[in-house]
Parts: C-alpha cells; sequence; structure tokens
C-alpha cells in the first residue's frame, strides 16, 4: 500500500528508512502471530497424524516377540525384521489375503465412484432445472450423509436380509448377507445411495456457477439438449466435478466401517485393505498390521498423486477458487 | 433430440418438460428417504410383526424402543459417550481451528501455501494408518478406555474440514472492518476477538455442526481404541447389538436403536440444511 507514495525531497531518506524498518518490525510481528495462531493446529495435526504415520513406518519393520528364551521366559519387546512383513504380505503367507483385499478396495473404489458420478450428476441436473421443492431435495439429500455409516450398514443389512425388502421386491430369494458377490453388490448399493447425492450436491454448486448467457448463446446457435450438455455443462461443470471425484476416491478407499457392519469381518468377498490392517492390530500383530497400514498410506497417496496429476491445472484450480473470496470466483465466473 | 416445430409438439414438449423436473425430484426425494423410512417403519413394528413388510405397521409399538434402553444393553450409556466425544471433540477443534483459519485468511506470512497444503492433506490420510500406531500409543500411555483417545485422534479428521471452511468464511469479510477497529485503537487480537468472532458466528455455528456430525459418525479408532462396553460410543454399540431379548437377529431393536442415533441428526440437517449445504460446498471436503 506505501509503495506507491514518492519521497518527499526533504528528510525522505530518513523517513523512508523508518518506515521500512516499521514495515520489517511489522512483518516479523506478523509472522510470529501467525506462528502462535498456527501452532495448536499444527501441534494436534503433528501428534495424531504424521507421529502415527512414522511410527507406522518404524513399525512396520519390527515384529512382536513371543518367542521363549532359553530359561523359558516369555522375551519382551520387538525385534528387528527388515521388510520382512511387506515381503510376507506381498508374495509369502499373507499374500492370498493380501491381494485380495487390494482387490476389493480398488472395485468397491471403481464401481461407487463410476456410478456415484453418473447418478449425482443426474440428481445434480434435476435439481438445476427444478424451481419448486428444492429446500425439501435439499434436505432429503442430506440425509444419507447424515445417517452414520455404522447405522446405514445396519439399515441395509436389515433390508438385505433374506426375508427382507429387497428379496420381496424383487421377488428373489438371494442370500445377500452370504460370501460372495451378492454381498460385494449390497455394499456397493448401500455406499451409492449413503455418497451419491454428496456428489449431486457438490456437481449443483458447479452447476449454479455456469452463467445462464452460455446456454442462451447455445440455443440460439441451435444446439440441442444433448450436445449442450456435452460441449458447455461438463466441460464447465468439470472442475467441481473433479473435486468431488477426488474426495469420493480418497474417501472409498479406506472403506471400512460399511462392509465390517453390512456383512461383516473376516468374509473374503468384502475384506478391504483397512479391514485386513484393523485385523491384524486387533490380533496384537502390530508390526504385520502396520506394514498394511503403510501400503494402504501409500496406495493413497499414488492414487491422490496420480489423480491430481492426471486431472491437473483443473482439481489444483478448483483448490485455488475455494481459497479465494466469494466475490472474486463470481466475478471470474461473469468474465468465463 | 430434434426440437419439435409444430405448435402443438412444442406444446406437448412444454407440459413434458414441466413435469419432468418434478417427477425428478420425487425419485431424487425416494431415493434418498426410501431407507430410512424403512428403518423408522421397521423400529415402530410389534417384535413379532418384524417381518412384515406392509408399508405402515399394522399396529404401532414401542417396544421396541424400550427395549433399547432396557439395562444391561449399554445404550443411554453409549449415547452419553458419543454426546462427550462428539461434544469435546467440536470445542476443541473450533478453539483450535479458527485461530488458525484467521491466521490463513489474513496474515501474510511466509510458508502459508506449505501449511494450507499440509492441513489438505490430512484429510485425506486412511485412518487405519493412524489407528495402528495410535493404539500402540494408546496402550502404553495407559489411555485406552478413555474418552480423549477417542477425543484427539478425532480432531485430526475435523481440523482440515473446520480450518478449510473457516479460512472461507474469514476471508469473505471485509477486512476494512479490522483496519477500522485497529484505527480505533485495538491490537490485532483484539480486533479478532471483538470484531471479526461475533461476525464470523454463522459461519463458526455451520462448521461446528458438521464437525459435530462427523465426530458423532465416527467409527473405527471408537471401535479400536475402547473395549469395555461402558466407554463404547453408540455407532460401536450399535455395531455390536444383540438386543437385549437376545433374539436370533433383534431387527426390530437394532432398526430402533438407528432411529434414535440417527434423529437428532436428520433434525439437526432439517433445521440447518441451508448453512450444512453452504459449508459443505464451500469447503468441498466431506
Amino acid at each position: 500500500m506505501t509503495t506507491g507514495t514518492a519521497t518527499r525531497p526533504s528528510g525522505g531518506v530518513r523517513r523512508q528508512d523508518g518506515r521500512e524498518r516499521r514495515k520489517r518490525t511489522r512483518a516479523a510481528g506478523t509472522t510470529r502471530l501467525a506462528g502462535i495462531l498456527l501452532s495448536p493446529t499444527l501441534l494436534v495435526l503433528g501428534l495424531v497424524v504424521f507421529y502415527p504415520l512414522l511410527s507406522a513406518l518404524r513399525q512396520s519393520f519390527f515384529t512382536e516377540n513371543d518367542e521363549l528364551d532359553a530359561e523359558g521366559f516369555v522375551v519382551e519387546g520387538e525385534k528387528f525384521n527388515g521388510l520382512g512383513h511387506y515381503f510376507d504380505a506381498i508374495a509369502g503367507d499373507g499374500a492370498a489375503r493380501f491381494w485380495n483385499a487390494v482387490w476389493n478396495t480398488t472395485m468397491f473404489t471403481t464401481t461407487t465412484v463410476v456410478l456415484e458420478v453418473v447418478l449425482g450428476m443426474a440428481m445434480a441436473l434435476v435439481m438445476h432445472r427444478a424451481f419448486r421443492g428444492r429446500a425439501l431435495v435439499r434436505a432429503g439429500i442430506l440425509v444419507p450423509w447424515a445417517i452414520p455409516t455404522a447405522v446405514s450398514g445396519l439399515l441395509w443389512r436389515w433390508i438385505f436380509a433374506p426375508d427382507g425388502i429387497a428379496n420381496v421386491v424383487l421377488g428373489q430369494q438371494v442370500v445377500w448377507s452370504a460370501d460372495g458377490p451378492q454381498a460385494q453388490l449390497a455394499v456397493i448399493i448401500a455406499e451409492v445411495w449413503k455418497t451419491a447425492p454428496f456428489v449431486g450436491l457438490l456437481t449443483l454448486a458447479g452447476l449454479q456457477v455456469i452463467p445462464n448467457e452460455v446456454y442462451e448463446a447455445a440455443v440460439v446457435d441451435g444446439a440441442g439438449g444433448w450436445r449442450r450438455f456435452l460441449h458447455i455443462t461438463l466441460p464447465l461443470v468439470k472442475p467441481a466435478l473433479l473435486v468431488a471425484v477426488l474426495f469420493r476416491v480418497l474417501d472409498a478407499l479406506r472403506m471400512f466401517d460399511l462392509p465390517f457392519v453390512l456383512v461383516g469381518q473376516q468374509k473374503q468377498s468384502v475384506e478391504t485393505l483397512s479391514m485386513l490392517a484393523w485385523q491384524e492390530a486387533t490380533n496384537v500383530r502390530y508390526g504385520a498390521a502396520a506394514a498394511y497400514a503403510t501400503i494402504m498410506f501409500l496406495y493413497v497417496a499414488l492414487v491422490a498423486f496420480a489423480l491430481v496429476k492426471l486431472l491437473g491445472t483443473d482439481v489444483v484450480g478448483e483448490a485455488r477458487t475455494q481459497l479465494r473470496s466469494r466475490r472474486v470466483r463470481s466475478r471470474e465466473a461473469v468474465v468465463a | 433430440m430434434s426440437t419439435p416445430q409444430s405448435g402443438r409438439g412444442r406444446s406437448r414438449g412444454a407440459a413434458w418438460k414441466r413435469w419432468l423436473p418434478t417427477a425428478g425430484i420425487a425419485a431424487i426425494v425416494l431415493y434418498c428417504l426410501a431407507p430410512f423410512y424403512w428403518m423408522v417403519v421397521t423400529a415402530f413394528r410389534r417384535p413379532s410383526d418384524q417381518f412384515d413388510n406392509f408399508p405402515v405397521p399394522r399396529v404401532w409399538s414401542f417396544e421396541s424402543f424400550l427395549a433399547v434402553f432396557e439395562p444391561g444393553t449399554g445404550f443411554g450409556r453409549a449415547l452419553l459417550n458419543s454426546l462427550v466425544v462428539a461434544g469435546c471433540t467440536t470445542v476443541l477443534t473450533l478453539v483450535v481451528g479458527v485461530s488458525a483459519a484467521y491466521a490463513l485468511a489474513r496474515l501474510q506470512f511466509r510458508g502459508k501455501a506449505l501449511v494450507l497444503a499440509l492441513i489438505i492433506a490430512c484429510s485425506m490420510f486412511p485412518g487405519i494408518s493412524l489407528v495402528v500406531p495410535l493404539l500402540g500409543l494408546f496402550t502404553e500411555l495407559d489411555w485406552i478406555n478413555s474418552y480423549q483417545s477417542m477425543i484427539v485422534p478425532s480432531m485430526s479428521f475435523a481440523l482440515p474440514l473446520a480450518v478449510w471452511n473457516l479460512t472461507t468464511f474469514f476471508r469473505q469479510m471485509p477486512v476494512e472492518l479490522e483496519q477500522a477497529a485497529m484505527i480505533d485503537g485495538c491490537t490485532p487480537a483484539q480486533a479478532f476477538r471483538r470484531v471479526i468472532v461475533p461476525l464470523a458466528a454463522p459461519g463458526v455455528f455451520t462448521t461446528a455442526i458438521l464437525t459435530f456430525i462427523m465426530s458423532w459418525n465416527e467409527f473405527i479408532i471408537a471401535l479400536s481404541v475402547v473395549n469395555e462396553q461402558d466407554m463404547q460410543t453408540v455407532t460401536v454399540a450399535i455395531s455390536k447389538f444383540t438386543g437385549a431379548q437376545g433374539f436370533e437377529q433383534p431387527f426390530g431393536t437394532q432398526m430402533a436403536a438407528g432411529v434414535v442415533v440417527t434423529v437428532p441428526l436428520v433434525v439437526a440437517v432439517l433445521l440447518f440444511q441451508r448453512r450444512i449445504v453452504a459449508g459443505l460446498t464451500a469447503g468441498g471436503v466431506k
């Protein structure tokens, strides 16, 4: 702000000096204040996120000692195991179970996110067009999101019970709770039910930023509904949609509550990486569990990185616009 | 695809277009609410009618609800635990998050982008890679079966969302307000406390609702760090619910428990839907 002011000839040097110094001390003060204000957050996140991550990495190289020593006493403590847990997971005893969990996690993530995007997009388009009942939809759409996943797991277990409503409606006798493809389908249906409306909500927010003039121009040019969707709506809503996809993918990769409650533990067809790691941890095989958790973390980080790289500037750009004030955002929308 | 040109065709198209969004709205609401409705209806059936598939209970009964709160289920205690954990998480997250968000929204300092990126990155970690080491740590600290063992990790999930949301809210407020306060002799801290905090109340409130819902729904940490029934939160209690009567599958009681856990959240969502949507789309983070 002060840079524009020209220095007056009389005693200008001294005054500028003072101003510079004051500016510098103010900057130092700001940095100190920022440090004070940010430190609680960074402390909490350091304690519960970064410390555990490092600790998990360390733990994954060790194994719990359950051997007896020469005198027949249990040896306390841990033993260094190097990459042993990782080898066990990828190629050793645990390999079959591990790769099954990787496959399940990946399969659940891809199928649910694809379905969510298609359904969510459709919902957003409907909501965008509707003038009546908007408040009703907005309230309704939040209900699946607000229900705790553990409760919705229970709810869908009831729906998919052998005598449950799903079989009655379908007129079939599917044993959904049994281990197998039908259990996977049940998990997918329940997950999509819970999160498709959420994707719809985020997409709707993106749709509402598109100025109406663009459509009017397209109508004048004679573009039909489908072409307008393909060439205007889709490209313009893409940034919002991609952010939704990114967060949904990361969320789906760590899926735990739903298969845990809906189908149960140690069911081959629905065991995800999170469930596998949890199982090992509760059996006090911390080393193996930590190895699974670390692999899981690397997998999520890799997917996040790949998505941001692949989707590129759009996601980063959207994240940046979200940081800006709404004023700037709406101005940009008008310019675009 | 081609637009009908004749007058009759157009009017028919218009009618079709008019009721289509309404039908779509109905379909969406049905899709979202039908399973929830089924839970509520089941909860109000008599246990003997549990498998009746009529859309409305033939005889309304509160038996399942009474069964949920029968002594021995520990469900009342679980509700209290959840309230304590989610309440403390919300308050602590807001206290910590507000100051961080203010710094990120208002102050210019080096490394701001890095701090923001770090905070966002924290919301992407899979819960399990935190649970495993924390379980070991809490065992050593003797924190297993304690409230703090659930509150502190929950904050790690809630904080990024809160900081992100609050930063957006603070940025929407004109800087001139604080500048005016500072000209009137306030220090930056005073300007923040006396001018910004009261004005940011709606944003803080929205963040509080989102944080509360999030920590109320938390499952994996509460499942891992607690093994005593007395310390379970509702989400864990409900997953282990076998009912007081010891049926093979006490679905009626489970659904009643589900209703008890969910209805406060649904009511909050209905009351504050406008704000919740604003908060969710501002943050873009779940």
